[in-house]
C-alpha cells in the first residue's frame, strides 16, 4: 500500500468536490467559509506531500517457495 | 617473345581492370552465410553460397557496427558492396559495406498472420481495454533490469509523480527464453497483485530484438492480466502485437513513463487555479450577502412586522386546507389501487386452481413433482389439494 499516494488522490477528489460546491453556490455563507478553509488547508497538504516525495524502487525476487521478495533497486546508469 | 609478369604485377593488373567494372564496384548479391567469424579485430569474415556456388565476403568493422542484426551460418542475406581481389591471395572477395536479413519478408508474413488470428479471437478488441489508474500506487515494471530503458523510465516517474512506488520484474527481452519470461512475469503480477499499472516493454533494437514482444504467449499473458498494461515497445516507429493487445500502447518506455502517471507541473498548476477559484466564489458570495442583508433590511417583514405575520398566517392556513384535502384523495386512490391487486392475486394462486380439481404431488424431499421420473414405487409422496393433503406410497409408474 502506498499511504500517501491514496492521500493525495482523495485530497484532489476533495478539492474538485470542494471547487463545484462552490461554484454552484447554493451553499450557506458559512458552509462556504468552511470548505474554503479545507480547501486550502488540502491545497497546502498536497503541496507538501509532492515536495517532499521521492521515487521509491524495488527490484522483485523470488523466494524459493514462489513468493515474491522486495530487493533494493539501484539504477546502474 | 611474350611479356613475363611477377605474381604481384599480373594481380594488380586483374585488380584495375575488375575495379573499372561498374557492376563490381557497386553489387548485391543474395545468398546464404556459411563459415561466419568474428574477429577480434572486430571484422567480419564469412562465406556466400547458393546450391552452386560459393563467394568469399569480408565485411569491415566500420561497416559492421551499422548491422541491425546479428549474422549468423544458415540465415539468408544481401549483402551489399564491391568485389576486387586481394593481391596477398590472388582472390576475389566481396568487400561487404551493408547486409540486411533476406527472411524479414518470413518474419514479416508470420506477424501479420499471428495479427490476423489474434484480432479474430478478439484480443485486440477496444471494448476489452481497461482504463489505467489516474493516480497509480505502484507501477509494476517489465522490462531488462540494464539497458537504457528502465533507467529513462525512472527518470521520468520521478520528475512527473514521485508519490508513485516501482516494482522492477526483471526479465530478458530478447533471445529465445524472453517471451516465456515476459509473460511469467505478468502472470506472475497479477497472481500476487504486485501493482496498480504495469509497463512492459525495452529499448530500440532490430527486428529480431524486438520478437519477443511478438509472441503468441506474451500476447495471451497481456490480455489475460486483470491489472492494466501499457506496452512500451522500441522507437515510435516499431509495432508489435503486444502493443495491439495492451490497454495503451506507448511510442517508447519515456512516453510509457509519461502516459503511465499525472504530471506534478499540471497538478500543482490546478490546485493553484483550485485556490483561486475559491477565492473569487467566496468573494462572489459574500458581495450578494451584502446587498441581501441592504434589500432584507428595507422589506415590509422588518418594516411592519405585524402586518407581515398576520399575511403569513392566513396563507398558512390556506395551505393546511389544500393538504388534507390532498392527503385524502390520495388515499382513496391507494386503496382502490390495493383492491384491484388483491383481486389479480387471488385469481393467479395455486390454491385456487387446486379448488378446480387439480392436485399438487410432492416428492419426499418436499421437491414438487413434475415428472414420472423424479420418483419411483415405494417412495412417498405428498398430494396438496385445496382443504388438505394426503400422504401416499408410489405402487406403479407408468409412462406415457
Amino acid at each position: 500500500m502506498n499511504s500517501n499516494n491514496e492521500t493525495f488522490e482523495a485530497s484532489m477528489l476533495r478539492l474538485e468536490q470542494i471547487v463545484r460546491a462552490m461554484e454552484k453556490g447554493d451553499v450557506e455563507l458559512e458552509e462556504s467559509l468552511k470548505l474554503f478553509q479545507e480547501g486550502t488547508e488540502l491545497i497546502r497538504r498536497c503541496g507538501k506531500l509532492l515536495d517532499e516525495a521521492e521515487l521509491q524502487v524495488k527490484k522483485i525476487m523470488t523466494a524459493p517457495d514462489g513468493s515474491p521478495v522486495e530487493e533494493a533497486f539501484t539504477d546502474e546508469q | 617473345m611474350q611479356q613475363v609478369l611477377s605474381i604481384t604485377q599480373i594481380n594488380e593488373y586483374i585488380r584495375s581492370r575488375m575495379d573499372e567494372d561498374r557492376l563490381l564496384n557497386q553489387v548485391a548479391v543474395r545468398g546464404e552465410i556459411s563459415n561466419y567469424k568474428l574477429y577480434p579485430s572486430g571484422h567480419h569474415y564469412f562465406t556466400l553460397k547458393d546450391e552452386n556456388a560459393a563467394l568469399k565476403c569480408v565485411m569491415f568493422k566500420s561497416n559492421a557496427t551499422r548491422l541491425r542484426f546479428r549474422p549468423e551460418n544458415g540465415m539468408k542475406v544481401i549483402a551489399m558492396g564491391r568485389i576486387t581481389v586481394y593481391p596477398r591471395d590472388g582472390a576475389f572477395q566481396l568487400y561487404c559495406s551493408a547486409m540486411t536479413v533476406d527472411g524479414v519478408g518470413d518474419l514479416y508474413a508470420a506477424f501479420e498472420q499471428l495479427k490476423k488470428k489474434l484480432a479474430a479471437q478478439g484480443l485486440f478488441a477496444p471494448e476489452h481495454k481497461k482504463p489505467l489508474p489516474p493516480f497509480p500506487g505502484t507501477i509494476g515494471i517489465i522490462t531488462s533490469s540494464a539497458g537504457a530503458a528502465i533507467h529513462d523510465m525512472l527518470r521520468i516517474l520521478n520528475k512527473r509523480y514521485p508519490l508513485t512506488q516501482v516494482r522492477l520484474l526483471p526479465v530478458r527481452v530478447q533471445g529465445a527464453e524472453a517471451p516465456g519470461e515476459i509473460a511469467a512475469a505478468i502472470r506472475y503480477a497479477n497472481h500476487y497483485k504486485l501493482a496498480d499499472l504495469l509497463i512492459v516493454g525495452r529499448g530500440g533494437g532490430s527486428i529480431e530484438d524486438l520478437w519477443a514482444f511478438n509472441d503468441e504467449g506474451v500476447a495471451y499473458a497481456i490480455y489475460e492480466s486483470q491489472i492494466p498494461i501499457i506496452s512500451a515497445v522500441g522507437h515510435e516507429p516499431d509495432v508489435t502485437i503486444a502493443d495491439y493487445v495492451a490497454d495503451l500502447r506507448a511510442a517508447t518506455p519515456s512516453n510509457a513513463a509519461e502516459l503511465a502517471v499525472p504530471d506534478q507541473a499540471a497538478l500543482l498548476q490546478s490546485m493553484d487555479s483550485a485556490a483561486s477559484a475559491m477565492a473569487s466564489y467566496l468573494a462572489r458570495q459574500l458581495r450578494s450577502s451584502r446587498q441581501r442583508l441592504n434589500t432584507i433590511s428595507r422589506s415590509p417583514a422588518l418594516a411592519s412586522p405585524t402586518g407581515y405575520l398576520r399575511q403569513r398566517e392566513t396563507n398558512l392556513e390556506h395551505l393546511k386546507t389544500r393538504l388534507i384535502a390532498a392527503q385524502s384523495q390520495q388515499l382513496q386512490r391507494r386503496r382502490q389501487r390495493f383492491v384491484g391487486c388483491t383481486a389479480k392475486l387471488d385469481a393467479m394462486s395455486p390454491l385456487k386452481v387446486l379448488t378446480r380439481g387439480y392436485s399438487i404431488v410432492h416428492n419426499d424431499d418436499g421437491s414438487i413433482l413434475r415428472s414420472v421420473s423424479q420418483t419411483e414405487p415405494g417412495r412417498e409422496v405428498r398430494v396438496t389439494l385445496t382443504d388438505g393433503s394426503i400422504h401416499a406410497v408410489v405402487s406403479s409408474i407408468k409412462e406415457d
